[in-house]
């Protein structure tokens, strides 16, 4: 973490929730610009051009997804939307318009600086750096040149939709993935609304690298919005 | 006799409040009566208007005031503010009426109508000038206007007589008998004969040759004497209101009471207003009786209007119309007659001969013998107007040239058959043949075809069958027997089929109309809904009155809305729904061939059942064609009906309305006292540990750890009891739009286990779902949350360690999933109740506000499934859930996914 932290544009109309963002924040090193309406929130992105952006889905003079589209036609910051439970389908739009993560309200700020350090590390991660050779995520191994997959050690033999899945979920670690971007990453635009497809193959994938696949650890459901790989890294 | 004051009667009083009080917004009505044209009505009225202006200071304005152009007259109107004249074109001739609807947008306090007994130009509003001073009076405006006696509905045929002249204008009483004042403004004969000479008396062209007759000294008087009279009658009924008001002992001679026998004979008319003035001289109540025998089905509609414009005559007079029906008429009206305690039966003289009494028994005869001790008035009802028309109650059906023709060809026929036979079986009398003929054609085609048939059957027999034959010669003198025989018997026997005929039409009709309204009744208690019982009535009007239906509603706000129609594209425009308005503002038929707006193309009828309308229903028959006298007494009890279901649904929805309305208080209720205490024990904890925190500096560090874990658990539990209590509320009002997916069942347990991963502790969760379990086609969110809430319930009641089980299987076509633990169980006999909202268990110090089962039953029901629970032999209880698998998953094409 450098001296001069990473810039957050916070866009939240609830004064109270600003406050709580804002000492969580700054106490862990983040500089905050705050904006409580869209306009001024494009406004501020443009001139102050920010690392992260935390934006709730309902704001008094436009919705967040509008939001997120407007931001989306000229830069790629990351986007975290903030929204109530019961709402997912204003999630599920949102990160299909193009925002990086989601948080339920309430939410711990354990939990908020976790989603920010995964959007933050692939934000910086499509910069420079070569790709990595492997990927580890707990037991779980992936060698991505000799596209071998090992738990424990023990290869597992996975079919090349199901390697696809994984190697998707692991260059997205800790990021949630929409049905919709599964289907099309993995199958192609023409399926996007095949939801069942990934279900299924969520199931038989889980069943060969989950240690209980009644109570998966690894790739996580998010009720209503898609899957994610648990990133233990952070 | 006692010596107690004469006490009015409660129900008398309280009536004459109550009159008191309508008449207190009603407008009141000054009359100046005058005895003859030219008397001075119209200058008198202008005097007094002048008068109330300067006087009083009153807002009075002329509304219509004929000067005829005598300047005197005309000066009058000077200085007061008149109404201009509506302007409408008849048949080319422009004619100028008086304005109803500026008059009432107006709204003076008094207003001016000249000649009372008017008649308006076709296409106004009401046909009568009364009527349209009725609707100022209801509106509130005080109305002056002018008459003369000649037209007195009661009176008219006195002076009809005396004066030779028919006056087709007439003015029910009961509008005179209401105005508040009646002036006689009177000249003398001689004065006015002189005024007649000098020209000073305006007269229509066409009257001039009438008035020779009419102006004669000898009318003249008498017609005053009727005028001094009639408005002595009227200060008469002041009196005795007054009298009766200060309780002045009554006058009213007891219990008298008049029914006068009506039919639809023109004399009947006269018959009315002789009662009518007969009730108002011995003042008692009056009713005019119907009978409707099987004589109705011969009446043409000619008959039955004039029968009706007779019943509305004797209403307008102030008597009770009612309609008895029985076999016999003598007996319909003693039975009425002593059941009411009528004291007096008015009954026409007979016109017809005695020879027809004889036969058919007289009904004069049969009423005097059975009236005991009913007292009979027979009034002459020789006719002055018309004469009776007769042959107005022949056939049912117009005869039709053809059926002469088929009558005379089957007489032919019946010459033919009768030679075969004659030649095939020497048949000795062939007259039997022709008689049969003759009441076959009777039957089929009326009398006066049979009674051809009969005279042609005759002339067949003599000339071919009667020797000599082929000849009109009669060899034997005795065959004139058999053919007056023939005739007659063929008379009688087309006569008799006719009749029967007649009644069969008549029980016909009256059987199809109590069909219709039995189909109708059928129809509209299987409608629950104000739109199908209006859709029902108005595919039933159309069907029966041959004509497009609409029915309207009165909403909230006054305005009426269509909500039924047949045909369903049948609408009403703009004139047509303001004839429905009127309809329903004054609880009266209007529209084509009424009283109010007869030309517009529908005919409305207010649906009723109380005081005021409910809507109306509209007819538009194709062509234009009025409903007749017998359709429009249908029309009236079709409405009834309609109106009587249309109340009982507001009705059932009000009562709905209520039912839901204490519901919602009920839950209300409970919600309040699970908000107050549920979600105030964790704020109470949160804000007691945070004070600590902000206010207390000597805390411990454990102690600080301590407070701050115990907000973040109290802030949780509230978070779960604001979602719960957010879940109920949506599932309770239908809110919840169910985004169904085929989902793996796996994936909703797995999901859930992963959330509540932390709350479930060291409990064993062991999961055996079937491998060829079929995909569930449900909302993942949703149905997760069943889980959710079970597996929860289960880690708050059962003992830290115990197993939780889930099993699932397929049974027939749904899905069945079972939740055990191995807790202490149910409550006996509280296995359904867990599933109430706020139901509580009898554990104390758990917390929650017992939504949790409920929105697990809400979410399956939502899914078309079902929950129940029981306790487990072995210990423990389990939940089942049950979704219908709902139809066949969609099919995984595992090759494509091996494609790269």
């Amino acid at each position: 973490m450098s001296d001069l932290g990473e810039l957050v544009l916070v866009v939240e109309d609830e004064p109270q929730m600003r406050k709580f963002i804002r000492a969580s924040l700054t106490s862990h090193g983040y500089r905050l610009v705050e904006a409580e309406r869209a306009s001024e929130a494009v406004a501020l992105a443009t001139s102050h051009n920010p690392q992260l952006v935390l934006m709730d889905l309902g704001l008094p003079d436009a919705d967040g997804i509008e939001l997120t589209r407007r931001l989306r036609e000229w830069s790629r910051v990351p986007i975290i939307v903030i929204s109530a439970r019961g709402r997912e389908e204003d999630k599920v739009a949102a990160l299909d318009a193009g925002a990086d993560d989601y948080l339920t309200k309430p939410f711990g700020v354990n939990e908020l600086l976790a989603r920010m350090r995964v959007a933050l590390r692939h934000a910086q991660g499509t910069s420079a750096e070569p790709p990595p050779q492997a990927l580890e995520f707990g037991e779980l191994k992936v060698d991505l040149t000799r596209r071998e997959v090992t738990r424990s050690g023990i290869e597992v033999h996975l079919t090349p939709i199901e390697y696809r899945l994984l190697l998707l979920f692991a260059q997205h670690a800790g990021k949630v993935l929409t049905h919709r971007q599964i289907l099309k990453e993995v199958w192609g635009p023409a399926y996007a609304a095949q939801t069942h497809y990934v279900r299924v193959h969520m199931a038989e994938l889980r069943k060969k690298i989950e240690t209980d696949p009644s109570r998966p650890k690894l790739l996580v459901t998010e009720p209503g919005v898609g899957y994610r790989l648990r990133d233990r890294v952070s | 006799m006692t010596d107690t004051p004469a006490r009015p009667d409660p129900d008398e009083l309280l009536r004459r409040v109550k009159e008191e009080q309508a008449r207190a917004k009603r407008g009141k009505l000054r009359v100046f009566f005058g005895f003859a044209p030219g008397v001075g009505k119209t200058y008198r009225m202008l005097q007094v208007a002048r008068d109330l202006v300067s006087d009083q200071n009153l807002d009075v304005v002329v509304g219509i005031v004929e000067t005829h152009r005598r300047t005197d007259t005309a000066a009058m109107t000077l200085g007061l503010e008149v109404l201009p004249r509506r302007k409408t074109e008849h048949r080319g001739h422009l004619l100028e009426e008086f304005d109803l609807d500026l008059a009432l947008a107006r709204k003076p306090k008094v207003l001016l109508v000249d000649e009372l007994a008017h008649t308006n130009a076709p296409g106004s509003r009401h046909p009568k000038r009364w009527q349209d001073v009725e609707e100022l009076l209801e509106a509130g405006i005080d109305v002056l206007t002018t008459m003369n006696v000649q037209h007195v509905e009661s009176l008219n045929d006195v002076i009809s007589q005396i004066t030779r002249i028919q006056v087709r204008e007439t003015v029910p009483d009961s509008v005179l008998d209401r105005a508040e004042a009646v002036e006689l403004v009177d000249i003398a004969p001689e004065e006015l004969l002189q005024r007649l000479k000098e020209g000073k008396v305006y007269l229509p062209d066409q009257a001039q040759r009438a008035a020779e007759h009419f102006f004669q000294r000898g009318n003249l008087l008498a017609l005053r004497e009727l005028a001094l009279r009639r408005t002595a009658q009227h200060v008469d009924t002041d009196v005795q209101e007054y009298r009766e008001e200060h309780g002045v002992a009554a006058t009213w001679p007891a219990g008298e009471r008049i029914l006068v026998c009506v039919g639809a004979a023109p004399s009947s008319g006269r018959l009315i207003r002789a009662t009518a003035r007969m009730a108002a001289g011995l003042r008692c109540p009056w009713v005019a009786a119907y009978v409707e025998s099987s004589v109705l089905a011969r009446m043409s509609d000619a008959d039955r209007d004039r029968l009706e414009a007779h019943l509305r005559i004797a209403e307008s007079l102030g008597g009770t119309v009612t309609r008895l029906s029985g076999a016999r008429v003598s007996e319909a009206i003693l039975t009425y007659a002593r059941r009411n305690n009528i004291t007096r039966l008015v009954i026409g003289k007979p016109t017809h001969s005695r020879f027809r009494d004889r036969f058919l028994g007289s009904l004069l005869d049969d009423v005097v013998r059975g009236s005991g001790d009913i007292e009979v008035s027979v009034v002459s009802g020789d006719s002055l107007t018309d004469a009776p028309v007769r042959g107005s109650t022949a056939a049912l059906e117009p005869v039709k040239p053809w059926h002469f023709v088929a009558a005379t060809l089957m007489v032919a026929a019946t010459a033919g058959a009768a030679a075969l036979l004659r030649a095939a079986l020497n048949l000795p009398d062939p007259e039997m043949l022709f008689l049969l003929t003759v009441m076959v054609t009777a039957v089929w085609f009326g009398r006066a075809p049979s009674l051809l048939a009969a005279a042609l059957g005759v002339a067949c027999y003599d000339f071919f069958f009667v020797p000599p034959f082929n000849t009109f010669d009669i060899a034997d003198r005795r065959y004139i027997l058999t053919f007056a025989m023939m005739f007659g018997v063929g008379f009688v026997l087309s006569e008799l089929a006719r009749r029967l005929k007649g009644q069969e039409q008549f029980a016909l009709s009256r059987a199809e109309r109590t069909s219709v309204l039995y189909a109708l009744s059928k129809d509209l208690s299987s409608a629950d809904e104000p739109s199908q019982i209006a859709q029902v009535a108005a595919r039933q009007a159309a069907d029966v009155f041959a004509a497009s239906a609409v029915v309207l509603q009165v909403g909230p706000d006054g305005a009426l809305k269509p909500i039924g129609a047949w045909p369903a594209d049948a609408a009403l425009d703009a004139n047509n729904l303001g004839v429905a308005k009127w309809a329903i503002d004054h609880l009266e038929l209007a529209g084509l061939g009424t009283d109010t707006l007869p030309g517009s193309a529908s005919v409305c009828a207010p649906l009723r059942s109380g005081p005021a309308a409910l809507g109306a229903l509209a007819l538009t028959p194709a062509e234009k064609v009025p409903l007749r006298a017998e359709q429009r007494a249908f029309l009236d009890v079709f409405c009834r009906q309609v109106a009587v279901a249309l109340e009982r649904a507001q009705l059932a929805d009000e009562a709905r309305a209520s039912a839901l309305h204490a519901k919602t208080e009920e839950m209300r209720s409970s919600l309040l006292s699970a908000v107050s205490h549920d979600l105030r024990t964790p704020l109470a904890s949160i804000t007691g540990a945070a004070t600590s925190l902000r206010d207390d500096a000597g805390l411990s560090p454990a102690t600080r750890v301590e407070l701050v874990e115990s907000i973040c658990g109290e802030a949780v539990r509230l978070e779960r009891l604001v979602g719960n209590l957010l879940d109920m509320t949506r599932l309770e009002s239908g809110a919840v739009s169910l985004k169904r997916d085929w989902v793996p069942l796996d994936e909703i347990v797995g999901s859930a286990l992963t959330r509540l991963e932390v709350g479930l502790g060291n409990r064993d969760v062991k999961v055996r779902i079937p491998t060829d379990l079929p995909m569930l086609l449900v909302d993942p969110v949703m149905f997760e949350q069943i889980f959710i809430n079970l597996l929860e319930n289960a880690a708050k009641y059962t003992p830290p360690g115990t197993a939780i089980d889930i099993d699932a299987r397929v049974e027939r076509d749904t899905v069945v999933i079972d939740v055990s633990d191995h807790g202490i169980g149910l409550p006996a006999g509280a296995e359904q109740k867990v599933f109430d909202k706020f139901y509580r268990g009898p554990h104390t110090g758990i917390a929650g506000a017992g939504l949790g089962l409920a929105i697990c039953r809400g979410i399956a029901e939502a899914h078309g499934g079902s929950m129940r629970a029981e306790n487990r032999s072995g210990g423990g209880a389990t939940f089942h859930i049950t979704v219908p698998i709902g139809g066949q998953a969609p099919e995984i094409d595992r090759a494509e996914a091996v494609g790269t």
